[in-house]
């Protein structure tokens, strides 16, 4: 089976491939590729896919940016300003970036001895199903009651989330934690999960870089927009649909009585908003 | 002259033997064998799988294979069941359901994986198909229990139900009064996703008590082991049962009355559910362990001994799923108590921990496969491992078809040695030469891939996370997996290179998904130019792609087959690299 692909304008085999990497310039993309195919001994094609632009280095490298040499650069995370790969506490949220040097911050996530949440940092990271998560949460959470701070010693050594308060949102369909998110405006629902927040403020965070700043995605408007939604002095509004099915403005109440009464989210327009929960 | 001799037989006749043949492997190389044959085939085939929605249209099946009752359809990445995939991708279900609807008026089987399903396309299912008899949404969204209670109404013949794992907003629990008193035909009836919502016990005991031919029942979490008792004594016939919450108040003659109930299931083999077990109603299934062939723990929050307890007087256990609370010791119990058993699923109950909570370690798989020699799948978390034991699981496990593992912290190192785990992954592609299905974790090189490459001939499925040095890495994987047909790669430095020198190899796989690597747009783009029969498609949900430099890697790539060309569902955080749409949604 023919491993290459000769991406040349000319030769139509894959067979004549010589040991040279690819060049990401941006012309020379389209035009300059060539490509080893099975053919080429091992070490040969070691050497081949471990170069940069050039012939010049040996044996294994690791897959460092710099070897691309003078064929351009993948950018890294040491290129792009902090707040674009940054520690999101979203465990399943979907907005964690990871433009480049994803290696690097699950380096760092694995250097970071002593964090207790090191695992936790990671997108679907341990590979588990969120219904899973959530059962077991909820499931602590049933069998100690509404107090969370009320241990039963068969439980102590289970649910130990390393001294963090689980807030967690036991809705109407006792799924632990993800709430959907609509915006008005926009067809298409997020899912945020509130387990991850221990504040209003950081859990408008996560809803404006999923929502306002994909929409606007030229300007990177500065992150006081977050605390917009919450003061009412932007145009949409962040509304909630409580236990009862009433919709309630996001705020009003002490951060984990909000997480324990709310169904799912709502990004309103403000004209829309008027009266809302007023009568609560 | 020379008298033509012909050895064909009347349509008929070929037709009766091809219904013999029922694997998608032979009709498809029963239909490649000649031209009538293929047309002879195509008109008989009842039966359709299609592993990728988007590879192909509804109206080119319809088109090929016109008498149809049964289709099987599978939309989102596998990587979607951990929040990769965001929410709005695609896997839309009823552009199907609205051409099946005309052109197979007597379908009778709709089974979809990870697929969004809307009650319109319920409503639409119950009113379309006359004949309608299975339903099966596994990991599924998108629907309420009014979808549900148009299948119910609608669907007079109804076998099968079944809701596995998928996400219900459940709006009433009376969805279940619209089985009509004459609807006695249900066979399975899975709703265990479920809600904690009032689920109508008493029109589930009534459909429970009309359909004699129940086989398998998985309750959701709202119905308590109070109730149980009512339901199993109306169902004695039961051969899978899943329980909802195994909790009540602990009263004696509760536990009684369930002791009672499962003593007169003679034919249940198989049990699941157990939210919130109560470990004192556990002994009421005591009677039915001697049977149980398998058994799902995973819910469970129960330790030893009760484990122990359970699983040591379960001698025909063939399927066991259970939580880490098991550790080593219960493991090594199974070892010794469950020779027949095949597969082996160990969840962890504190995924999210630095610190472990429970003595789970390499020790337990050890001991699992010394002991039970038809041990053939396993998935197995844990927060350590070493060559040397992944070295004796090989040896001792040839037979593994499925190894999944997953060591919580990723790139953790032998814990012993503290060298990268290259050397025992290596030997379970060496030793179990029938492996299918393979997940990689801890620390791991290129020399992995390497071994991968060179043994793992009948590797269909690959799952990489956090592994790999280079380029080198994935191309062994492209060159060497001979079966490969799915290949899941996240937070690997794989980019450009390897990519691109076995572009020809992606068309031979079903699909290939790549997030937070380092293949670039470009890259990305030069494939989808060249591949005319790969879809290629971008995810980047904080801008567009084209709006940085060409060489700047993708957030997120999948790449599948297809012969009908790039989709038109596509939300705005998907870019598809097809050269005539040019780099559009």
């Amino acid at each position: 089976m023919e491993g290459g692909l000769v991406l040349l304008g000319g030769g139509g085999g894959g067979n004549g491939g010589s040991s040279s990497g690819v060049s990401t310039n941006e012309s020379a993309v389209l035009s300059k590729v060539e490509v080893v195919s099975e053919a080429e001994s091992e070490l040969e094609l070691g050497l081949g896919l471990s170069l940069g632009g050039g012939g010049c280095s040996t044996g294994k490298t690791k897959a460092s940016n710099s070897s691309w040499g003078e064929c351009g650069r993948i950018l890294t995370a040491k290129d792009f300003p902090s707040s674009v790969v940054s520690q999101r506490t979203n465990n399943g949220g979907p907005s964690s970036v990871a433009v480049s040097g994803t290696k690097r911050s699950a380096e760092s996530v694995s250097h970071d001895s002593g964090s207790p949440t090191a695992v936790s940092q990671v997108v679907g990271w341990p590979p588990i199903r969120a219904y899973r998560v959530n059962s077991l949460v909820n499931q602590a959470k049933a069998q100690r009651g509404d107090e969370e701070d009320k241990p039963k010693d068969d439980l102590k050594k289970k649910h130990n989330y390393n001294g963090k308060q689980i807030s967690s949102t036991v809705n109407e369909k006792g799924h632990l934690g993800f709430v959907k998110v609509n915006m008005d405006g926009i067809p298409i629902g997020r899912k945020v999960n509130l387990n991850s927040h221990s504040s209003y403020e950081s859990l408008a965070q996560e809803l404006e870089d999923m929502f306002l700043r994909s929409a606007n995605s030229v300007e990177k408007e500065p992150s006081t927009m977050a605390s917009k939604l919450l003061d009412g002095s932007s145009e949409f509004v962040l509304t909630y649909e409580d236990k009862e099915g009433d919709w309630m403005l996001v705020g009003d109440v002490p951060w984990r009585m909000f997480v324990s009464s709310v169904r799912r989210l709502r990004i309103m327009r403000t004209s829309e908003a008027n009266g809302l929960g007023m009568y609560k | 002259m020379r008298k033509k001799i012909m050895y064909s037989f009347p349509d008929e006749v070929l037709e009766h033997v091809f219904s013999f043949i029922q694997s998608d492997k032979d009709r498809n190389a029963v239909s490649v064998v000649c031209k009538s044959w293929c047309e002879i085939e195509r008109w008989c085939r009842r039966k359709v799988f299609i592993g990728n929605c988007y590879a192909v249209s509804p109206r080119m099946v319809i088109k090929r294979f016109p008498e149809v009752r049964s289709i099987e359809l599978k939309g989102k990445p596998h990587f979607a069941d951990f929040n990769l995939v965001p929410d709005g991708w695609g896997g839309y279900v009823l552009p199907w359901i609205v051409e099946m609807a005309g052109a197979y008026p007597w379908l009778e089987e709709i089974r979809l994986k990870r697929m969004v399903v809307t009650d319109e396309s319920l409503e639409l299912i119950a009113k379309s198909f006359k004949n309608f008899k299975v339903l099966v949404l596994f990991s599924c969204e998108g629907f309420s229990t009014d979808g549900l209670a148009a299948i119910a109404a609608g669907c007079k013949n109804l076998r099968e139900l079944d809701l596995r794992e998928s996400e219900v907003d459940d709006l009433s629990g009376h969805w279940l009064r619209h089985f009509p008193e004459t609807c006695t035909s249900l066979l399975s009836l899975n709703i265990s996703c479920l809600g904690s919502d009032e689920v109508s016990v008493s029109a589930l005991e009534r459909l429970v008590g009309r359909c004699p031919n129940l086989k398998s029942l998985r309750l959701n979490r709202g119905v308590t082991v109070d109730k149980i008792a009512n339901i199993l004594h109306r169902a004695p016939q039961l051969v899978d049962f899943g329980t909802g919450s195994y909790s009540a108040e602990l009263r004696p003659d509760v536990l009684l009355n369930l002791a009672g109930a499962f003593s007169c299931c003679k034919e249940l083999k198989s049990l699941s559910g157990f939210w919130d077990v109560v470990p004192a109603y556990l002994p009421a299934l005591y009677s039915v362990c001697s049977r149980l062939t398998s058994l799902n723990l995973s819910y469970a929050t129960i330790q030893n001994p009760e484990i122990i307890k359970l699983v040591s007087n379960c001698p025909n256990l063939q399927r066991l799923l259970v939580l880490d609370y098991i550790e080593d010791s219960g493991l090594e119990a199974l070892a010794s108590s469950c020779k027949d058993l095949q597969e082996l699923r160990v969840f962890p109950s504190d995924p999210f921990g630095a610190e472990p909570h429970v003595s789970l370690t390499e020790q337990g798989l050890v001991a699992v496969s010394l002991g039970c020699p038809k041990l053939q799948s396993v998935l197995y978390f844990c927060r350590r491992m070493t060559n040397a034991a992944l070295v004796t699981i090989a040896q001792n496990s040839p037979n593994f078809t499925r190894f999944r593992l997953c060591i919580i912290e990723p790139k953790t190192a032998d814990y012993l040695t503290l060298e990268p785990l290259d050397v025992g992954f290596g030997a379970i592609v060496e030793h179990c030469k029938d492996l299918r299905r393979l997940s990689l974790s801890g620390l791991l090189t290129d020399r992995v891939f390497e071994y991968i490459g060179t043994y793992a001939k009948k590797l269909e499925m690959l799952s990489v996370a956090f592994a790999g040095d280079s380029d080198l890495g994935l191309h062994h994987v492209l060159s060497g997996c001979e079966s490969l047909r799915k290949l899941e790669i996240r937070d690997c430095p794989f980019g450009d290179k390897a990519l691109l020198a076995n572009a020809a190899k992606l068309e031979t796989m079903r699909s290939l998904w790549m997030s937070s690597c380092t293949v670039s747009f470009g890259a990305c783009k030069l494939i989808g130019l060249k591949m005319p029969r790969l879809n290629v498609e971008v995810i980047d949900e904080t801008e567009p792609p084209d709006s940085r430099p060409e060489s700047c890697p993708v957030e997120k790539l999948y790449i599948y087959r297809s012969v009908s060309g790039p989709r038109f569902d596509m939300p705005p955080f998907v870019w598809t690299m097809d050269e005539e749409r040019k780099v559009m949604h």
